[in-house]
Parts: C-alpha cells; structure tokens; sequence
C-alpha cells in the first residue's frame, strides 16, 4: 500500500521544446538526468521515494516527438504519441490491428491519454520488491528477494531468468517485435536505429536497466515497416482484473497465409521473462504448416520447453502454451 | 480525543491546525531546499510563478517543479471537490479534464498543464449554478453511496460521453474502468451516470 506523502521531493524541472535541447540537457546531466515521458512510471518511483533525481527532463512539449506518419515504407510513430492516439488512429487500425488492440489494452482511459507509446515499452519492471526499493540485484544489490523460498512471485518470470526474475511489463513491446519495428534511438552523438527485438535486454547483459537506452539517450520514433501490414493479427493479455491491470502473460502473432499454410509468422510473449520472447524456433516450426489445432498445440507445447516456475507462477507454464495455441489458430479472445 | 474536547479544543480546529502547522513546516522545507539547489537559465528550466487556466479563468500561481496539479488545485486555488484518494493513477479519485481529456491530476505536473484547459468538478455548474446534466444524472438517480469518488467519475464521465455521446452501458463501464468506488457501488453508478449521459444528449 503506497504512503501518501507531501509532494515529491525537490528536483528541477525542464521542458524542452526540441530535441536537440533535450539531447544537450541529457548529455550536460548524464546519470543525474531523469528522462520523462508521460510520467506513469516516473511518479511513483518518486513519490515512493524508491528513486530519486536532480533534473527531470519532461518531453511533452517536443512537437516532433509527436504523432503518427506516413513514410515510403511504412508508419513512423513519435516516441511522446499517446497510447489513446495509438489505439484510434486509422492508419495503425487498418494497417496494424495488433498494435491498435494492444495499446487499448494498456492499463486504464486516463493513463492511456497521457501514457506514452515510447513510455510503455521503456518503463522500468514492476517486481513489487524492486519497486518497494528493496536492494535487490536490478538496484545494484546482491539478492533476489522474489526467488527465496517465502517470496510472492506470482507475477514473475518463468524463462531466462539469471538472478533477477522480473518480467517485461509492456503490452505493446510484443506487438512492436511481432510487426518487425525499428526503434529510432538519439544522443548528442548521432542517432542509431535499433530492430525492436534488440531494444530490450536481460539481466544477463545488464541487470540495472530493462532496454539499451544510456544515459543521454533519447528514443524519438518507432518505425514500423508494411511487411506485415494487414496480416493475420492476433493479440490477447491475460491479467488479474480486465482494467488497469499489467499483464500475467500476453501474445502477439502475425500470420501470413496461403490457402490455409502458415506461409511466415511472428509469435512474441510479453511477461513471462525480462524480455518481450520472440518464439524463433516455433516460428520456423510452423512455417510451412496447416493452420490447424494440430499444429498449434505441438507449436504450444514448443514454446514452454525449458520454462521453469518458481513457488508461486507455475500456473504461467500452461497459460503461455495455451495463448501460443490462441495466436496460431486465431480463436478470438476471451471478452475483456 | 476526550483530552481534547475537556481542554476545548474541538477536533475540526484542532485537525486545521495541525494542517496549518505542516503547510508551514513543509513551505519552509521548499524554500530552503530551493535556496540551495538553485535554478539556472538553461534552456527549458521552468519558471515558478505561471499562469494555468482553471474553470475557464486564468489563475497566477505559485507551482514548485515536482508538484503535481491535483496537489495545486485543492492546496493553491481551494479546489478541494477535486479528491486525492491513492495518489498513485489507480483509484480515479482526481480525475479532471485537461482539454476536455480526462486525466488522473496527482499524475500530472502542473507545469505539464499550462498551456492547457483544465475543468474541475467546480467547472461544470453553470454560472447561474445550473448542475451539469451529469450531475443532475447523478442527483436523479442517487449513484453514489459516500460518495468520495463521485467528482472523479464525473469528470471522467463527463471526458468519455464528449467522445462517445451515446454510449451502451458496457462502452460508459470501459469509459469510467479507470476509477475506483470502494463502496462498490457500481451498478448505481452507471445508472446514475447513464442518466447524466442521456441528459447531455438532450441539452
């Protein structure tokens, strides 16, 4: 249960209006610098006093970290856009149901208005020791208090563990890989483009952040290409309560079809490791194959292999394989 | 308690008194934490003293940098029909429109909303004090129980039906999903403000 305290503890407060004076005040703070976008993520660390900072630099008035585009080839979509822009704009409906329905599918009306797509898939882990500021591994300490034999780890992660077990909290980060989207990454130094599935890291590779944004980074735009504009979308998230709530386990697939064979696929997991889970192997396995509920509960059981529970989420293992079976038959989902 | 009723001192004066003692405590907290830390003119700092438009008047105010709009609007400018109830963006208690967006105020900057349009539950009366049909929704149909979460509902009500101007009663629940009752009083609530959503519809 939060503590409602006064008001935050004092930092300064900085509202570019270009990106290249965001660019020269991340790089003047480097660490000390706090990058805000919609701020869902930021107050809480702050107000819970968990985290703190000198300088916020809060983007909402860079015009050109706004918005959806039209590009040669494909939609270009400012960092700063909101999720409630994401979710209605008729070239992402059209053309990327998945992304749509996934940015709908994020918490609730209010924070979807002020949420950020370029937010929702930076934002820090939701592990509940971490987040109360217990001095784990992911805050530079030495344990992992989810995975000692009394932790509440019903949230946590069933792959890829390596000493921290939370998981990617986003819902959009699955639809962003399944659509193959390139993440547009700026600094005082240049800019660098990055394939979705590369922009979220593990704790094998760095413990401390969940995305391979430094400090003095800046994510502008997401780029997402038409190679699987207007496929065979499913998207579905599994949660305790059908509003607000982050996911237990979601799934994003895009299917391309011939006749009834899966001709290519994408399969993405969100929430059952650090890192959205692209399924390469059961994408390769059902390419070629009828789309047919043969093929889906080999491609279900597929994915699970080598997931391990910890005391409280064993109940993921089988929840995985059965939404991995959902996205390649494309059942429509339980009403939410 | 009964101490402080024998010494006369009633339990109203003495809680403003002791909100009057921190509101000092905490100023002077803000003050001195300002001296210290400093402001510099790089590009983009914020200026303290701003102007936010609120009920359609603008009003000069006083805003630190961390503070959040529902913590200026109920402590800075008395707009205290606006609740703070979680002050995390989970329960709804605080929301008002931005814009005509309904948006959770202990999750937004007040710097963050200046060059915006913000309503509050105290906005929506005409000026001849004429209920908003949403709030007559609400009186007709006697939604809430206690009642702490009502100008939150409303507002996000209010926010919803300007883009869905009749929505089924499932479409307004998705609407309001984002706000909290803990007298779980829900079914009365969509139908007081199903009431008010057909009563916009006719004004």
């Amino acid at each position: 249960m939060a503590t409602i305290h006064d008001v935050m503890p004092m930092f300064a407060l900085y509202q570019p209006e270009s990106v290249a004076d965001a660019l020269r005040l991340l790089d003047r703070f480097g660490t000390s610098a706090w990058t805000m976008a919609g701020g869902m993520d930021t107050f809480d660390w702050l107000k819970d006093r968990t985290k703190r900072t000198e300088a916020v630099v809060e983007l909402s008035n860079i015009a050109e970290l706004q918005g959806i585009r039209q590009t040669g080839g494909g939609l270009e979509i400012g960092a700063m856009t909101t999720l409630t822009r994401v979710e209605t704009h008729p070239l992402v409906k059209e053309r990327f149901r998945l992304l749509s329905e996934a940015a709908g599918l994020v918490a609730s009306p209010q924070i979807r208005h002020q949420g950020t797509l370029g937010g929702n898939i930076t934002q820090d882990a939701r592990c509940w020791y971490y987040r109360s500021g217990w001095p784990c591994y992911r805050a530079g300490g030495n344990i992992c208090y989810a995975d000692t034999p009394t932790a509440i780890n019903r949230e946590h992660a069933i792959l890829n563990a390596d000493r921290c077990v939370a998981v990617s909290p986003s819902d959009t980060a699955p639809a962003l890989i399944a659509l193959d989207a390139t993440m547009v990454i700026r600094s005082a130094s240049g800019e660098r483009t990055v394939p979705a599935r590369d922009y979220f890291i593990g704790p094998g590779v760095d413990i401390t952040r969940l995305t391979v944004i430094r400090p003095g980074e800046l994510l502008t735009a997401i780029r997402i290409p038409d190679v699987w504009a207007g496929a065979d979308f499913y998207f579905e998230k599994v949660r305790d309560r059908q509003a607000w709530d982050f996911p237990l386990v979601n799934v994003a697939s895009a299917i391309r079809l011939a006749g009834n064979t899966i001709q290519s696929a994408r399969i993405v997991v969100g929430a059952v490791a650090a890192t959205p889970l692209r399924l390469d192997r059961v994408e390769a396995f059902i390419a070629g194959k009828p789309r047919t509920a043969q093929t889906a509960e080999a491609a279900g059981r597929m994915a699970i292999e080598g997931a391990m529970a910890l005391a409280h989420n064993g109940y993921k293992i089988p929840l995985m394989r059965n939404l991995v079976m959902r996205a390649i038959r494309g059942t429509a989902p339980a009403t939410t | 308690m009964t101490e402080m009723v024998q010494s006369g001192v009633s339990r109203r004066s003495f809680i403003k008194g002791a909100i009057g003692a921190g509101v000092a405590a905490s100023a002077a907290g803000y003050l001195w934490r300002t001296t210290l830390s400093g402001q510099d003119g790089a590009a983009g700092v914020v200026e303290r003293l701003i102007t936010i438009n609120v009920n359609g008047k603008d009003r000069r105010v006083d805003v630190l940098p961390q503070e959040t709009l529902a913590m200026t609007l109920r402590y800075k400018l008395g707009l205290t029909g606006t609740k703070i109830g979680c002050d995390r963006g989970e329960c709804g208690a605080c929301t008002v429109l931005v814009d005509d967006v309904p948006r959770y105020s202990c999750s937004v900057l007040t710097h963050m909303a200046r060059k915006s349009k913000v309503v509050t539950i105290e906005g929506l009366e005409a000026a001849d004090g004429t209920l908003h049909p949403m709030q007559q929704g609400v009186v007709e149909e006697q939604g809430f129980q206690c009642a702490f979460c009502m100008p939150g509902f409303v507002m996000a009500a209010v926010g919803y039906v300007k883009t869905n101007p009749n929505p089924t009663r499932e479409q307004l629940a998705h609407g309001c999903s984002g706000n909290l009752c803990r007298c779980q009083d829900y079914d009365k609530i969509l139908t007081a403000l199903q009431r008010g959503a057909e009563l916009m519809r006719r004004a």
